[in-house]
């Protein structure tokens, strides 16, 4: 975006970068029909997985980031899977996979524990109480080895889609 | 981690659905939980498995059992996992 003014820059974290292997959870894995707890490991035991984290379901960058994903046809590739993760319930996750017309899986993570456990979390300002990921992109093989990552270091920001392609094609 | 051999399809909050779980946890059987939507019309992968769209249904692949009613599962489970299924097998 070009603004004339600064955005709002994030801290420097500790999240995971190329060659690290991210930690493992277990949460709701919402599709159009249902959701089951399912962790990580299982999904990369199966292949390639790119994480999206995005912000709560609703909020404009959520809308957006779907509508590429979509339209760029990520989530019809057949060499790795696009999971999004957002604190948002799984209540909200079917809508947003109905209304968008998305044909993925979202992790529903309210109290953001996979944030913290990647070092993403960001606090946001005006609602007590709640935090959600940073926006990132974090592509892991089959080990949970990152092989690509992206992590917002302003609020807001997006991934570089032509970037992600790129790496999703080589996956 | 193991696949469990039952699929317990069911609705937050549904009490006929709590009765299946209290009745799965009495005999400590694995189960994966698959939460649907509240909307009838939203729950074909229900009405897929049993013909019809209400939960809680349950699959076994253990016996190759697909059923609804929480009666019905009650019944199912205490016959197959209770005592007397116990006892026989």
């Amino acid at each position: 975006m070009d603004l004339p003014f600064d955005v709002v820059d994030l801290p420097d974290t500790d999240h995971p970068e190329e060659g690290d292997r991210v930690p493992d959870f277990e949460r709701p894995l919402v599709n159009d029909e249902y959701w089951e707890d399912v962790s990580l490991s299982e999904l990369t035991d199966d292949g390639p997985v790119v994480l999206v984290f995005h912000p709560m379901d609703g909020a404009f960058p959520a809308t957006y980031i779907w509508n590429e994903i979509r339209d760029r046809g990520w989530t019809e590739v057949d060499n790795c899977e696009v999971v999004g993760v957002s604190i948002s319930t799984p209540y909200e996750h079917e809508t947003l996979l109905d209304e968008r017309g998305v044909d993925a899986r979202l992790y529903s993570d309210p109290a953001n524990g996979v944030a913290e456990q990647f070092d993403i979390v960001n606090d946001l300002d005006g609602m007590s109480g709640i935090s959600e990921p940073r926006p990132a992109i974090f592509a892991l093989d089959e080990e949970r080895v990152v092989q690509y990552a992206w992590v917002a270091d302003e609020w807001p920001d997006f991934p570089d889609y032509d970037e992600v392609g790129d790496v999703i094609e080589g996956l | 981690m193991s696949d469990p051999d039952i699929t317990f399809y069911r609705l937050q909050a549904c009490p006929f659905c709590e009765r299946v779980t209290r009745k799965l946890e009495e005999y400590d059987l694995d189960y994966r939980s698959r939460f649907v939507e509240p909307m009838h019309s939203d729950r074909n992968v229900v009405q897929r498995l049993t013909g019809k769209r209400t939960v809680p249904a349950i699959v076994d692949e253990s016996t190759g059992v697909t059923m609804s009613e929480s009666a019905n599962i009650v019944e199912y489970l205490d016959a197959t996992y209770g005592e007397r299924g116990m006892g026989g097998a």
